[in-house]
């Protein structure tokens, strides 16, 4: 039987506040200011589904755990790349061997679900499997959805054993019920009443879902410790716990005042906030929802006591830092198309050919040591960079992505283009060696000076207009004390 | 052991367009008006050059590949014409082209033509380009500003100085620039500014301000050189000869080894040597009496006194305040404005630095003519960015200094 071994999380810092979304809004659609209380995550300009999922593997599973990784699954329903294994990018930016399978899965909000139960299906058999959701939906302006939704990701390690919370097993109901739905290259969503989703949906496809599985492993509703709803209506998992017979204690915080609901991924982001308070013994109820419902049980075990606390949705959560600036947002999503000035026109052509000979130190930003002299460089070279001992053809691979590093030299520069200036750089220098030039983000400048600690993030570097290609690479910010 | 470049060569002509925003100017004009001076100060015809060089940075946005434009501008005779890149120092690597053909034989007389229209791009300060494949996935494509205010926070964090403090040694350079330049009628930046003015102006690249960065210019320079002998068989009397010509290319070591710190060049220390050597200057403070150094923003100025060995190391700051680069001062740098005023059409501006020494040496440079002649005038020009940074050093004086 298959368990979760470990697991993480990712919340982008801005913290966009509702009130500055209504406030922007309210001349048109008074209506939302029921929804203008707290706030919610969103992406950074330089981060999409990818990257947020990277930095919940990353959170999920150390550099040095990745070895057994068989099976990378990545559920989201906004993918950056429509044909493009979005998996796959996370696959080397988070360097794992060429030999194992990647899989996107979308198209609906019970992706996620969908993807973590197909994971513990399939990791007793086929080996573990890193399953990752990620979100970052778009919304129209003066949308309900603008404001209940956040940016977010989580991920987990399922394999064989018990882990942290073993699989006790799942029900599915499949109908299709299209509460909203989004044509193929459509950029928004378009949805039904809310009251009828309410009804006619929630109320009894995911009850039929949990039901089901309770029925299954004959388990009452009070047996249940966390009833975990990843649907962004309000009241929605208490009226389910009540159906259920759950206790109303057991059901999860929605998470909506501080970060908003991150679609498919949501169900896994309340996940894996309920495994860092879980207790051993605790049965765990997954509800995802979409055109029918997964639930998905799961028991906390012994194993819990002992979790790891410097990972976690938790510590992403209090990186936030407020942002009341509901046209940056905006710009942020490509939605207000400022005036980016002439040298926005830098040609961001992609070299195919170049990126994929360079893939390991662009994507995993492997570089190099010298098998001979301990040389650390980046990136890696034919001829080492050594002064004294310039040796041919000595270098090993080298990853540097999970390095601490510091600040050797930086600016803020206003004149060079960048969706959020000033754009910080300079050069920063790993512990145990090896230097660079990088681009700096989630800046905060009272923590940019020489010296500096840093920790790297895989980023979007550039986009290209004409062809829709993202360019991604490695960039530093400031380390966090956990880190 | 090579036994260098002094006294082989001498300058036979030159000539500089006037710098600045030539809205009305193609880069061929620029050419014309910097070759024509040069022609007529060197008293040759077109058909006694053997071959030039030269240099531009920005070919993609103004003249286009090949040597070819400058041979069709000048209509030089069909002769070899090599264009040269070497970043903001290609104007020095024509010269040193033109240099080396008439050392070694090649050509009794040589050109170079440095030239840059940068006025044609849309907007201010450098055009933004690839730099190259590779580095474009995994580089930053900073502004120029951006790659050397890095340099300010670097050697500010490495000398432990208040950050007012070099704000201030940094506007003294800009100020005593536009002061220079205020006299030079070819400069494209001629008004004085005064210390408050650059201190307060608008951030550009923390720490850099609008005024501790260089114009960005249209201008052409010219040199014609030839050997000594065949230099005083064409009449040339007070022969101005080069000294020291040295280039140094940075092969990563900043970028990717260890132990840089980010405060200083390491290529121009190492051109600044080999150049002392061949033109034998053992005291570089007493014996180099002009300087025009690179002075594309006020610290690389500042730095680049300390990388000269004009100043002790975590000392520039200190003499830039105390005036000793000042016009009057012990070591005039950039009498002429500097890239700072003068301007910094790019592929010109090694040239236009050797032409202000030369014209030094033979006082003529009019109302911001030094009281006493210079005897030995050094030039520095610096391409590419702290990190990655090719310098040339080049030092020439009368005959016999």
């Amino acid at each position: 039987m298959a368990g979760i071994l470990s697991f993480g999380a990712y919340v982008p810092r801005l913290r966009l506040q509702r009130s500055a979304i209504y406030e922007a809004n309210r001349w048109f659609a008074p209506g939302l200011r029921g929804l203008a209380r707290g706030e919610r995550a969103i992406a950074n300009w330089d981060e999409d589904v990818i990257t947020m999922a990277v930095e919940a593997a990353r959170d999920c599973v150390a550099s040095d755990a990745r070895e057994p990784i068989a099976t990378v699954m990545l559920a989201s329903t906004s993918f950056p790349f429509a044909d493009r294994q979005n998996a796959g990018v996370v696959k080397e930016a988070l360097n794992l061997r060429d030999d194992v399978a990647t899989h996107d899965l979308g198209c609906s909000l019970k992706a996620g679900t969908g993807a973590l139960l197909q994971a513990c299906r399939a990791a007793a058999a086929g080996g573990p499997v890193l399953v990752i959701g990620s979100e970052q939906r778009r919304t129209r302006p003066a949308s309900e959805d603008e404001l209940l939704n956040g940016d977010g990701a989580a991920a987990f390690l399922v394999g064989e054993g018990d882990g942290f919370a073993r699989f006790l097993g799942a029900a599915s109901v499949s109908v299709d019920f299209v509460d909203h739905f989004r044509p193929a290259g459509a950029e928004f969503d378009y949805g039904w009443e809310s009251r009828w989703v309410r009804d006619e949906g929630h109320s009894k496809l995911a009850a039929d879902a949990i039901d089901k599985v309770l029925r299954k492993h004959k388990l009452s509703g009070s047996d249940i410790s966390a009833l975990i709803v990843g649907i962004a209506s309000k009241g929605v998992a208490i009226t389910l716990a009540k159906k259920a017979g759950i206790p109303a204690q057991a059901v999860c915080d929605d998470l909506a005042e501080v970060m908003g609901n991150a679609g498919g991924a949501h169900p896994l982001v309340l996940l894996a906030h309920a495994l860092e308070k879980a207790n051993p013994a605790d049965k765990l109820l997954v509800v995802g929802f979409g055109q029918g419902a997964d639930a998905l049980l799961f028991e906390a075990t012994a194993a819990i006591a002992s979790r790891p606390n410097a990972h976690g949705l938790s510590k992403w959560l209090r990186r936030g830092v407020k942002e009341t600036n509901y046209c940056k947002f905006l710009a942020f999503t490509g939605q207000l198309r400022l005036e980016l000035g002439k040298r926005a026109e830098f040609e961001q052509k992609p070299v195919l050919s170049a990126l994929y000979r360079n893939r390991k130190a662009v994507l995993a930003l492997v570089g190099g040591r010298c098998t001979k002299t301990g040389t650390i460089q980046f990136p890696q070279s034919q001829i080492s960079v050594d002064q004294e001992h310039s040796m041919l053809d000595t270098q090993e691979d080298y990853p540097l992505a999970d390095r601490r590093a510091t600040v050797l030299t930086y600016t803020a520069d206003q004149l060079t283009y960048t969706p959020d200036p000033p754009n910080y750089y300079g050069m920063i220098e790993f512990e145990g060696g090896g230097r660079m030039l990088s681009e700096f983000t989630d800046v905060d400048p009272e923590r940019i000076d020489v010296g500096a600690p840093m920790r790297m993030m895989f980023r979007v570097k550039a986009r290209d207009e004409r062809s829709g290609f993202i360019k991604y690479f490695w960039k530093a910010v400031p380390a966090q004390e956990n880190d | 052991m090579a036994s260098g470049i002094r006294d082989k060569v001498a300058i036979l002509g030159m000539g500089c367009a006037r710098f600045g925003e030539r809205w009305e100017d193609d880069a061929e004009q620029l050419m014309v008006e910097a070759y024509l001076e040069a022609l007529a100060d060197a008293r040759i015809e077109a058909s006694q050059i053997d071959a030039a060089w030269l240099s531009v940075g920005f070919d993609a946005v103004n003249i286009g590949p090949s040597g070819i434009p400058a041979a069709m501008a000048l209509r030089l005779p069909n002769i070899a014409v090599t264009k040269v890149e070497n970043y903001c120092a290609s104007g020095t690597e024509a010269f040193r082209g033109a240099v080396y053909a008439v050392a070694c034989g090649a050509a009794d007389i040589a050109l170079a033509v440095g030239v840059e229209k940068l006025k044609d791009t849309g907007y201010g300060g450098l055009p933004v380009r690839s730099r190259g494949t590779t580095f474009d996935m995994i580089g930053v494509v900073g502004s120029a500003p951006g790659n050397f205010a890095q340099l300010a926070t670097a050697y500010q964090a490495k000398h432990k100085i208040a950050r007012q403090d070099l704000k201030r040694a940094m506007a003294h350079v800009s100020v005593k620039s536009h002061a220079n330049g205020a006299k030079n009628p070819k400069a494209h930046l001629r008004k004085p500014v005064d210390i408050d003015t650059v201190v307060n102006a608008p951030m550009i690249a923390d720490p850099l301000g609008l005024y501790d960065c260089c114009g960005v210019s249209d201008g052409a320079a010219v040199a014609i050189v030839t050997t000594p002998d065949v230099a005083r068989g064409l009449g040339k009397k007070n022969l101005v000869t080069v000294k020291a010509l040295q280039l140094a290319t940075a092969n990563g070591w900043e970028l990717q080894g260890s132990g840089w710190d980010g405060s200083y060049f390491h290529t121009t220390r190492i051109a600044a040597v080999k150049a002392y050597k061949e033109a034998a200057v053992t005291d570089p403070g007493r014996q180099v009496s002009l300087m025009e150094v690179h002075d594309c923003f006020s610290i690389t100025e500042l730095v680049t006194m300390e990388d000269l060995f004009i100043s002790e190391q975590g000392h520039g700051w200190r003499d830039v305040l105390d005036g000793r680069f000042d016009a009057d001062g012990p070591n005039p740098c950039q009498i002429d404005g500097g890239l700072k005023c003068f301007g910094h059409p790019i592929g010109a501006s090694g040239i236009r630095m050797i032409y202000e020494n030369y014209m030094q040496i033979l006082g003529r440079a009019g109302q911001r003519q030094r009281q006493t002649p210079p005897i030995l005038g050094l030039s520095h020009n610096l391409g590419g960015m702290p990190n990655q940074s090719v310098a040339a050093v080049a030092i020439i004086g009368l005959q016999g200094a």
